[in-house]
């Protein structure tokens, strides 16, 4: 078993993962390619991409799991219809025919997606929180290490706490469905009017600017947080056992009002609902790292499930927490459960079908960055372009670089696209956005004018990894932009401290304000000459200029669009955006220049 | 399918849930119902139950 193939679909971020030799060859979101936003399809388009990568075809597959058990996950959608019926008949009926369809017959979706598969092709199932937890700890840089992960649900699975020790992981505890900390933050999201399994980094954005004045609520009638780390909800609050909604109106009446719809404004009440749950959801999380660490007694904890992209509570378990080292998985969501389902084959026993491989940790780990997906040559990308007609110089290496960083440095925003593109949510500096954090502006502009997105969410850092401490209290390596962590005292600057809500965003907080969140917290990623030159290339040719190693660094899309991955995506996002200058590769556009003022999009825009 | 219904089976009797059976032939039989019911040739001798 040499080519193993790993698919997470049919639910959100449906994805593939293609081990060779138990190597991470590539790995990619389906809605990177069907430029439709966390798209649960059959990863037709993410599966070909792999294999391409690869150079191999689909009759090369020796193996393909799937990275959860539907048999395991139709009994308990069974189980909770009898035991509501006949209340939630509407929602079963609903759900019923997809059941009937793909989600249940894996192996014939998987025969009718992939034709040319082998006859003698294995097919693997692992549990779904199983792969969370092979993605945590395989590929990280520990050869020993507890494992938690927390996300909505998977078959009945909530949280698992587990061992990782060489190749083997041990389950030790877990919670059950439907106590679930993931659906938990996902009500709320959904309260405060965002999209469930997108929105709630929103609901993340959004806590700086309240006060946790529902905290005491949430803990009193919604969760209960036990001694030993475990929790129980409240289900008089919830109606996700019987319907789609996720809150019922004894929620509603807790906390003030009905739910907001998507685009009515944000008031402080919002506000405050967001930071009470964030802070309920840290002291829910630091419950089950502390019971990790007392089950385990390791030092090194690796973390995966939707939960762990709150990277609020991250770099809070990192500064606080009883382990001395974090890892987390880049790709924490579901799309990463066909990474790890992949690496569970590869090192599981050959008695449960595995491959049986021993495992060596690799420094700084084995996951290449993120940047696992698709890269066009300047050739293809040249062509690519050609077809739109748009104007382009190509630049050497010195000459881009410096002409990059001189666009920044006098308040350009500029389309950042290098190389391989990255797998998982975040743009980590191959499909970028970039602009300076310096500016007082920036924020607001790249917000409205470029994503056309909420003007209160604040802009990731991406920060030359030996500069880091000196503008941000933190002493850990963050190349996965999952740790929020303070901006360096000696950055920041005195603001007004009775302006509330909103008002906030506008005050100058530190030398870096476009980058700078209210509470005078940053989402940082570090990056290394290692860890990505180019980009290490072009913050040092910043900082020769500026004398500033920081770059903001978002994901280059617009609101509601997949992050771009092709040439002509990121060309079209381009010209329909406010973005000034385009790189890719070492191609060189400017908007002045192009024939277009706007483009046909590929994607199929929902709310983000 | 025949390899998914066995599964299923084995799933119950290794996880003692028969209280699922009458369940799961009930949605069996709709599923099949559905099934035929798009077929224009049985389409007339099912629809008077449907």
């Amino acid at each position: 078993m040499r080519r193993i193939l790993g698919i997470s679909a049919f639910y959100h971020d449906s994805a593939a993962a293609l081990l060779v030799d138990g190597r991470i060859v590539a790995a990619s979101q389906e809605e990177r390619f069907s430029r439709r936003k966390n798209d649960a399809r059959f990863p037709k388009r993410a599966i070909a991409a792999c294999l391409a990568e690869a150079g191999i075809g689909v009759g090369d597959i020796d193996a393909v799991v799937f990275h959860e058990k539907p048999i395991l996950k139709f009994s308990r959608t069974l189980e909770t219809f009898l035991a509501l019926a006949p209340h939630g008949m509407k929602a079963f009926a609903r759900t019923l025919p997809s059941w009937l369809g793909e989600k249940l017959d894996v192996r014939k979706a998987v025969a009718s997606g992939l034709p040319g598969l082998r006859p003698d092709v294995a097919h693997l199932f692992t549990g779904h929180h199983e792969a969370h937890a092979a993605s945590a700890f395989l590929p990280s840089p520990f050869e020993r290490a507890a494992i938690l992960t927390v996300d909505g649900v998977g078959e009945w699975a909530t949280t698992v706490i587990a061992r990782g020790d060489g190749a083997r992981i041990e389950p030790l505890e877990e919670l059950r469905f439907p106590h679930s900390l993931g659906l938990l933050y996902s009500a709320f999201t959904a309260y405060c009017g965002f999209r469930v399994n997108s929105g709630e980094y929103k609901l993340m954005g959004l806590a700086p600017y309240g006060e946790p004045v529902f905290a005491d609520r949430i803990r009193e009638h919604v969760i209960e947080l036990r001694p030993d780390g475990s929790f129980r909800l409240d289900l008089s609050c919830f109606d996700f056992l019987a319907d789609d909604y996720l809150t019922n109106d004894r929620f509603h009446r807790l906390f003030g009002g009905p739910p907001r719809t998507p685009e009515a404004s944000l008031d402080q009440r919002h506000m405050d609902l967001a930071r009470s749950i964030q802070s309920v959801t840290e002291e829910a999380l630091f419950g089950l790292v502390r019971r990790a660490h007392e089950r385990t007694g390791e030092r090194n904890l690796c973390l995966a499930g939707g939960v762990a992209l709150n990277c609020v509570a991250n770099g809070r378990l990192l500064r606080e927490g009883p382990f001395e080292r974090l890892w987390i998985q880049p790709a924490a969501g579901d799309a990463g459960g066909a990474l790890g389902a992949a690496l569970a084959a590869w090192h599981a026993t050959t008695e449960r079908g595995g491959a049986g491989a021993p495992r060596s940790a690799i420094q700084p780990d084995a996951m290449s960055s993120a940047l696992l997906g698709p890269a066009w040559s300047d050739e293809e990308a040249a062509a690519a372009l050609q077809v739109h007609q748009a104007r382009f110089e190509r630049l050497d290496d010195a000459t881009l670089l410096e002409r990059t960083a001189t666009a920044l440095d006098s308040g350009k925003v500029v389309g950042w696209v290098q190389g391989r593109m990255e797998f998982g949510p975040r743009a980590l500096g191959n499909r970028s956005i970039l602009g300076d954090p310096r500016s007082p502006a920036m924020q607001s502009v790249m917000n409205l004018k470029v994503k056309f997105r909420e003007s209160f969410r604040p802009f990731a850092p991406v920060v030359l990894a030996e500069r880091a401490h000196e503008y941000f209290d933190l002493d850990a390596a963050s190349p996965y932009m999952l740790l929020v962590a303070q901006v360096a005292e000696s950055q920041q600057r005195p603001v007004n401290p009775t302006a509330t809500g909103l008002a906030r965003l506008k005050q100058l907080r530190s030398t870096l304000p476009a980058v700078t969140h209210v509470d005078g917290s940053a989402r940082i990623q570090t990056v290394t000459a290692d860890s990505n030159p180019r980009l290490h290339a072009l913050l040092s040719a910043f900082e020769s200029r500026t004398g500033c190693p920081v770059l903001i660094n978002t994901s280059f899309n617009v609101r509601g669009e997949p992050v771009v991955a092709s040439p002509d995506d990121a060309y079209r996002c381009f010209i329909n955006s406010g973005i000034d200058i385009l790189v890719v590769g070492n191609l060189w556009m400017e908007r002045s220049e192009q024939p277009h003022t706007s483009l046909p999009g590929t994607f199929e825009a929902l709310p983000d | 399918m025949i390899r998914l219904l066995q599964e299923f089976l084995r799933f119950l009797r290794q996880e003692k849930k028969w209280w699922l059976v009458p369940l799961v032939v009930i949605l069996l039989l709709l599923g099949l119902a559905i099934l035929f019911s798009s077929s224009s040739a049985v389409a007339p001798f099912l629809y008077p139950f449907l």
